[in-house]
């Protein structure tokens, strides 16, 4: 009769996308905030010595990061309006579960967010990933994943200080650079064609950082709550 | 096990650095037990509930449920149920998406069909996919309640659970309160109604400073004398 | 309001009336070390062939960099897990005085590296590895003294704290291999190689001599700032009661 870790996750995290998906507030603004990037980050560069092409991976990587953040935001805002975490927290549910639904349901407003992302930089960048798309959708989870177990975590703190909307990035982005850094270096290696052997190095720092950071990361959401 | 008591508290405190908002307190009730739970704002009926329904951990003495010692895990959260100042509602969820995610999340069985008998008796049938942010507070109240008790809890906390309901809320409240103490349920019932409290309640108590300066069987006391008093302790002393 | 409840509540405690009583004995020691060494590195000490006298920056740099990672941050992850472990908020003031001093030094490093750079090489900044570490590890301890301030209960921001020290430890050996992975993939011109230049007997033991008076120098800090936490937190329990 009690629920599992799983189920408890899914079911909390298919509640916070309902929420996302009723009022979608949140995914309009960060793929708002992502193409204005895009454009601003394209007029900001001088187009004879730096090729669009050159530019992408980066360009990709670090709206991939600002807008992810913007999204991260709601996930805890949500449970303090009204003390709906309590409600959560007085259930059978683990507590491990309503960090890894939450992280479940950033994950795919991230994903979404990114797939905007990646489209529009193909198309304001002529960045070509036909046949890369497979690793390019890889890579893009794999820094998702990064991203969303850092941010959750974060989130649930910020949500309880003061200047939370400041603190999230604060202690968020240095967490973010191992992220960042080999997937715009490994998507830089594949808009060149070269194979994915060749950034191999990059592809393991990115597993390494999802494993120990999801890991690290559920373990450390108990101390967050109230006790 | 029927012998043993459903709630049952020894010596519970809770301090916040030096302050005690918990100070020392004792009782235990058995099935179809309600507590009315009086006292001043700041004496600590809050904590005292929220440490009941697993939401704080207690420094220092013991509290059961159904015999297990509180932080129970899964397995005694599951069997209470709490309605505390704040709703603890999804917005831009509907009143019945808040209770059938409830019952989900306590594993009730047909949890659909839970959620709307649930809310037919706080009578928000007819409200119950309304948003809840485009309810007044008395009917955000009502599907609060309907939250509550969604999965039948043996145990039922109510902090204040009147605060906002019409008399036709009020009504079906207390009829599902009478209705749960039948079933067997034990309740603790905060309240600043003393004449409500007492109509619902097996026993009373009142709280100051962290502690009962009160308690007593309702059937051993006087109604005018415990009016007396309660006016000295709860409302002047404070 | 908050007055009255001090003076009721008897003098300040011993530990805090003794840092107003002259000076500390452990910070004037560490203090006149430094300057020892520092004299030392000055005028007995030979000057780097290749690098002239802007080398002997790295009497300074070296040290900090030791004390702010391998002292200061490693004692803010281990009190960050045993508070967490045992709940003891003793742990939790030794860690936020460890970061307080040790955002000291790292900043110590990281504007002591440029200059460096730029007398010796001329450059301001190389993104190596242990520079851009040590920028991450200013980050982290900046973070996490933001993070303690906009917390006001107690409790919550030792944990809230704890949690950070200890994700922030996992996090520095990944800066420390994605820059590397990417000064080996990028070639850039290696300016900078802190701690392989080959050093004199007589280098050695002055740089031997400024590690340990700089250790020395931090656990003096450690000791003051610590008891000012002791202090802070006991006028704000008196100040609830």
């Amino acid at each position: 009769m009690e629920p599992s870790l799983f189920s408890s996750a899914l079911l909390i995290a298919r509640k916070d996308l309902a929420i996302e998906f009723r009022t979608r507030t949140a995914f309009f603004s960060a793929v708002v905030f992502a193409v204005l990037a895009m454009v601003i980050f394209f007029f900001a560069w001088d187009p004879t010595s730096v090729a669009a092409i050159d530019l992408a991976p980066g360009v990709l990587w670090v709206i991939f990061t600002f807008a992810g953040l913007l999204g991260l935001q709601r996930s805890f805002n949500m449970e303090q309006a009204d003390r709906a975490i309590d409600g959560l927290l007085a259930s059978p549910a683990p507590r491990e579960a309503i960090y890894l639904g939450k992280a479940l349901a950033n994950l795919v407003f991230v994903g979404a967010v990114e797939a905007v992302t990646i489209l529009g930089v193909a198309l304001f960048y002529n960045m070509p990933f036909g046949g890369r798309a497979l690793a390019l959708a890889g890579l893009a989870f794999l820094a998702a994943v990064g991203l969303v177990a850092v941010g959750t975590l974060f989130s649930a703190m910020a949500v309880n200080t003061r200047l939370a909307e400041l603190l999230l990035p604060v202690l968020s982005l240095p967490f973010f650079l191992p992220i960042v850094m080999p997937a715009a270096q490994a998507t830089a290696k594949l808009l060149a064609g070269r194979p994915i052997a060749e950034a191999a190095g990059w592809w393991k720092v990115l597993i390494a950082f999802d494993i120990v950071f999801v890991v690290a990361c559920t373990l450390a959401f108990p101390f967050t709550l109230e006790e | 096990m029927s012998d043993a008591p459903v709630i049952e508290v020894r010596g519970l405190t809770r301090a916040f650095g030096a302050r005690r908002a918990v100070d020392g307190i004792d009782f235990a009730l058995e099935t179809g037990d309600c507590l009315a739970l009086f006292g001043p704002n700041g004496a600590g009926k809050t904590t005292l509930l929220r440490m009941l329904a697993g939401l704080l951990k207690p420094t220092s003495g013991t509290a059961r449920i159904g015999g297990v010692t509180l932080p129970g895990g899964a397995a005694v959260r599951a069997a209470v149920g709490i309605i505390s100042h704040e709703h603890m509602l999804y917005d831009a969820l509907t009143a019945r998406e808040n209770v059938e995610f409830t019952a989900r999340l306590y594993g009730v069985r047909d949890p659909r069909d839970a959620a709307l008998r649930a809310l037919e008796r706080m009578r928000m049938l007819d409200r119950a996919d309304t948003l809840v942010r485009a309810l007044s507070r008395g009917l955000k109240q009502r599907v609060s309640i309907a939250r509550a008790m969604v999965h039948g809890p043996q145990v039922v906390l109510l902090d204040e659970p009147f605060t906002g309901l019409d008399a036709a809320g009020a009504a079906a409240l207390t009829a599902m309160l009478c209705e749960l103490k039948r079933d067997g349920a034990a309740l603790i019932l905060v309240t600043h109604n003393l004449s409500e409290g007492l109509e619902l309640a097996t026993h009373a108590a009142i709280m100051r400073d962290g502690r009962f300066v009160r308690y007593e069987p309702c059937a051993m006391l006087d109604a005018v004398e415990y009016a007396v008093s309660y006016r000295e302790l709860v409302i002047r002393g404070a | 309001m908050s007055e009255s409840v001090v003076r009721e509540h008897s003098p300040a405690p011993a530990a805090v009336q003794s840092t107003h009583v002259g000076a500390d004995w452990l910070l004037v020691v560490a203090i006149l070390a430094v300057l020892g060494t520092a004299v030392r590195a000055i005028y007995f000490t030979p000057v780097d062939a290749l690098q002239g006298a802007a080398q002997k920056i790295f009497y300074v740099h070296a040290p900090s960099a030791f004390v702010a990672l391998y002292m200061a941050f490693a004692l803010v992850a281990l009190m960050s897990a045993l508070f967490l472990w045992l709940k003891d908020l003793r742990f939790d003031r030794v860690a936020e005085s460890s970061a307080e001093v040790g955002v000291i030094f790292t900043t110590v490093v990281l504007t002591t590296g440029p200059i460096w750079g730029k007398a010796a090489w001329g450059t301001w900044w190389t993104w190596d590895a242990r520079l851009t570490a040590t920028l991450f590890l200013w980050f982290i301890y900046v973070g996490y003294l933001v993070l303690r301030g906009a917390i006001d209960d107690r409790m919550m921001r030792a944990r809230y704290s704890a949690v950070l020290g200890l994700l922030g430890a996992l996090l520095i050996p990944f800066i420390h291999l994605s820059v590397y992975l990417f000064r080996t993939l990028h070639p850039m011109p290696i300016v900078f190689k802190p701690s392989a230049p080959s050093l004199s007997p007589e280098m050695l033991h002055t740089f031997l001599l400024a590690l340990g008076s700089f250790a020395l120098l931090f656990i003096a800090l450690l000791r003051i700032r610590y008891r000012l936490a002791v202090a802070r937190d006991e006028l704000a329990a008196q100040e609830e009661r």
